[in-house]
């Protein structure tokens, strides 16, 4: 038997052989035949049954097409077959229509139209440009472009609006809101955390506990010129001094004042300690932090008596405070943000809950 | 003639052109009424105005992309709710279910807006260039002054059909009245202009050329449909037991007894699809039924019965090629599947209807400001932020209190209450529209709520118009909690 023969011979006549249904390693789970040319006439003589015994498929009719002779009269053809069938049906050569065709070299148009205007083809160190010069670096920066120009006349009146009358515009209250809120989270939140709650050393901007001052100027003063920043000569500045660094005060004084300190703040503390602290403070501390350590926020002194805490309020941390002295930098915006921007950061705060 | 005559068989094929046949009949009629209903509301619907108040649109049905509103009559569907066109999609696809396997592709033939403007175009190209013998002669006809002339009578006629027809789309997502002023005076937005340019362009090319070719090769319908059929439904069909042996019985008067089918091709020659529904259901057929309308008109001339070719269900096949009696139309219609079907459709559109009627006139939404979960405040006081959103979905302005009580109902002790920005705990909603707010629950130092861990509380707006009450469910954490 030729390798042909093989092929083409019904698998219940041949002798079973590697390529055959007969050999059990070929045999489908599902107990079907391959739809192949071999199998052909056992699959239409076997065609499954239905539940009422019936056969499920009746012989595939002839498929036919109508197709036009040269003279423009109609006929109907035989569609021939690729000899593929399963379970009866069989699949047809069916021509493919020649509109089909038509959009695919369309397509192949449109595709060397579009490498011709746009970036396309990768090279060694950059793509072929394309004729119109379209950059995709390029269109984002004229989307910024096209914000900013479309926000210039709202940011024009926010800088002509007085502060104190920002939030009274719905406009600018509904600009300042969203503008302010990104600003924010893009230069202020990685000290004073995205939700603008603080961290140990740089303080909360949601309580009513202000070192500087919480009114919606107090506050754009802060942001423009900064705190204790060199290189602005309006800065806010103040300086504790090192008291224990300094030689000022000795370890034995240091500690009564800050159990003196905790007194004032109602937190636990050693009354025999605070007691003597009392006059290590008057001698010391008031002239920052006031007579009843209530602080001054003329000097960014903080006050004492309250329950908010920039460093925290344990024994240690207040004996370090006290003696290294505390030195917190924020930098000036004024160079680095334009009016509008730092307006609206300055407006975004104060809505925050603690503004004044 | 021989298989020489003929092309030899292509990779690709031309499309043979269809030249339907005018046909009267019940089915044409219920067709002519079913086209003049959809096209009547599409062109119309967005023409229809609806009092809404001073700042609402006033037309009935507008898809507000702008301001993301949906309005359809008395109903306006805000983004959130979007559920309500989601419910109305799956009932859409329930239906489509239901009536494909109780009548199969009766969408495909009678309604589908392909069928609708192909039938369109082609009662304006029987209008212009004659019925189908005129039209197949102009089409064999070398060009002339006259077939030039026709030809572009029906492409302008067909024209000016796609420009309305994509013109009236988008009136659906702008102000009609407005916009038609805008677009014929230049001033509309390129957008109107592209889509109307897109929509124009598809509509001539899918109706005046590409007609079946769309059902055939583009639309994945019929493939879809061909599984939800089976063989209780009913569906186009030719009952070759009774008009087989095809045949014209005066030409061979002396022959063996003919079938009914006298191979008039009647049926063939209406056909919008090209097809003989004498080879048995096909992928083509869209059961548009003009082959019964044709074949029936033939019965009664030559004193047949009408029916020779009907809508039938493969089980009545096989019953009448035994003498039965095939089944009522309604014992196909009405079976598990359908009513299962219909139940599922039913039930969703009581849904949707009673989700409808159950909406708020307002809304309230409460996010909970986590970072930092909670402030000290100087006198040692915590408080908790919110973040509310409210919604007024009323055509006024309107003014609620905000309030809150323990999760037991209780009024919570040492508890303030604070708006951002407001002098008390009340804010103006303004009509339409949804207002962000921060909202400030501050415990008194040393009460239960300051000093404790997470409480639980509920929030509560109050529309002081009219006393309606809402609450949200939310928590408040105290100084405990870590």
């Amino acid at each position: 038997m030729s390798e042909d023969d093989k092929r083409t011979s019904h698998p219940d006549a041949g002798a079973p052989d590697a390529a055959s249904p007969e050999n059990a390693d070929n045999r489908i789970e599902l107990g079907r035949l391959a739809a192949d040319e071999a199998h052909e006439a056992s699959i239409a003589a076997n065609p499954p049954e239905g539940p009422d015994g019936e056969p499920l498929h009746k012989p595939a009719a002839v498929q036919t097409r109508v197709v036009r002779d040269r003279k423009g009269v109609r006929h109907k053809v035989e569609v021939p077959s690729t000899g593929h069938s399963w379970d009866g049906i069989m699949e047809y050569d069916n021509p493919l229509p020649r509109w089909w065709l038509w959009s695919f070299y369309a397509t192949v148009v449109w595709a060397v139209g579009y490498v011709i205007a746009y970036p396309a083809i990768p090279l060694l160190n950059h793509a072929t440009t394309g004729v119109i010069g379209t950059t995709y670096r390029g269109e984002v920066a004229a989307d910024i472009q096209r914000f900013a120009e479309a926000n210039a006349p709202i940011q024009a009146k926010l800088v002509q609006t007085p502060l104190d009358q920002i939030s009274a515009d719905p406009e600018l209250a509904n600009y300042t809101a969203n503008a302010g809120s990104a600003i924010f989270r893009t230069w202020c939140a990685q000290c004073h955390g995205s939700g603008a709650g603080g961290n140990a050393g740089y303080p909360t901007l949601l309580d009513n506990d202000w070192l500087w001052g919480g009114t919606i100027d107090d506050i754009h003063t802060t942001i423009q010129h900064g705190i204790r920043d060199p290189k602005d000569a309006d800065t806010r500045f103040s300086e504790m001094p090192k008291f224990g660094t300094d030689g000022l005060l000795d370890n034995a004084q240091i500690g009564q004042v800050v159990n003196y300190v905790l007194q004032l703040g109602g937190r636990p503390h050693d009354a025999t300690l605070a007691a003597e602290g009392k006059q290590v403070f008057a001698d010391n501390c008031t002239a920052c932090h006031g007579e009843n350590g209530t602080g001054d926020r003329a000097q960014g002194a903080p006050n004492l008596t309250d329950a908010v805490w920039l460093y925290g309020s344990d024994p240690a941390t207040l004996t370090r405070i006290v003696h290294d002295g505390p030195y917190g930098v924020m930098p000036a915006w004024a160079g680095r943000l334009s009016e509008a921007d730092i307006r609206a950061v300055a407006s975004y705060v104060h809505s925050l809950g603690g503004g004044e | 003639m021989s298989k020489a005559d003929i092309d030899p068989p292509n990779l690709y094929a031309a499309r043979e052109p269809i030249f339907p046949r005018r046909v009267k009949g019940r089915f044409r009629n219920l067709k002519w009424i079913i086209m003049a209903v959809t096209l009547g509301i599409y062109y119309l619907l967005p023409w229809i105005r609806w009092d809404r108040g001073p700042s609402l649109p006033d037309q009935a049905v507008l898809v507000d992309l702008a301001n993301r509103r949906f309005f359809f009559f008395w109903i306006e569907i805000w983004p959130h709710e979007f559920y309500f066109v989601a419910g109305l999609l799956v009932m859409a696809g329930l239906g489509l279910f239901l009536f494909t396997s109780a009548l199969g592709r009766v969408w495909c033939g009678y309604t589908c807006p392909q069928t609708v403007w192909t039938d369109l175009f082609i009662l304006t190209e029987r209008w212009v260039e004659g019925d189908r013998n005129a039209r197949v002669r102009l089409w064999n006809e070398p060009w002339s002054a006259r077939k030039a002339r026709l030809r572009l009578t029906k492409w302008t006629i067909w024209l000016v059909i796609a420009l309305m027809t994509g013109g009236a789309w988008v009136f659906y997502f702008t102000d009609a009245p407005t916009l038609l002023g805008n677009l014929l005076t230049g001033q509309a937005h390129p957008v109107a202009y592209i889509t109307i340019a897109t929509m124009t362009a598809t509509t001539f090319l899918f109706g005046g050329f590409a007609r079946e070719q769309i059902c055939i090769y583009a639309c994945p319908w019929p493939r879809i449909q061909a599984a939800m059929m089976d063989e209780e439904t009913l569906t186009v069909a030719y009952r070759d037991w009774r008009g087989e042996p095809r045949g014209k019985s005066k030409v061979t008067p002396d022959a063996a007894p003919k079938g009914d089918c006298i191979d008039c091709m009647a049926c063939v020659n209406v056909c919008p699809m090209g097809i003989d529904i004498r080879d048995g259901q096909q992928l083509e057929c869209i059961t548009c039924a003009l082959c019964i309308d044709a074949c029936d008109d033939v019965m009664d001339k030559i004193g047949k019965p009408r029916g020779l070719i009907d809508y039938m269900a493969l089980k009545d096949e096989t019953a009448e090629r035994a003498g039965a009696a095939p089944k009522s139309v309604w014992r196909h219609i009405l079976r598990p599947r359908t009513v299962l079907y219909f139940t599922l459709w039913a039930g969703i559109g009581i849904a949707l209807i009673v989700a409808l009627f159950l909406r708020s006139p307002f809304d309230l939404n409460v996010t909970p400001v986590r970072n930092p979960l909670y402030v000290t405040m100087a006198d040692g006081a915590i408080r908790n932020t919110y973040s509310l959103r409210l919604r007024n979905k009323q055509g006024k302005e309107h003014e609620f209190a905000v309030s809150v009580t323990a999760a037991d109902g209780s009024v919570p002790q040492g508890i303030a209450v604070l708006l951002e920005g407001q002098p008390d705990a009340r804010i103006h909603v303004a009509p339409d529209t949804t207002q962000t707010q921060r909202l400030y629950l501050t415990a008194a130092p040393g009460s239960a709520m300051a000093e404790g861990g997470q409480a639980e509380i509920e929030l509560w707006i109050e529309d002081l118009s009219d006393g309606l009450k809402t609450h949200v469910n939310t928590v408040f954490h105290g100084r405990s909690e870590k």
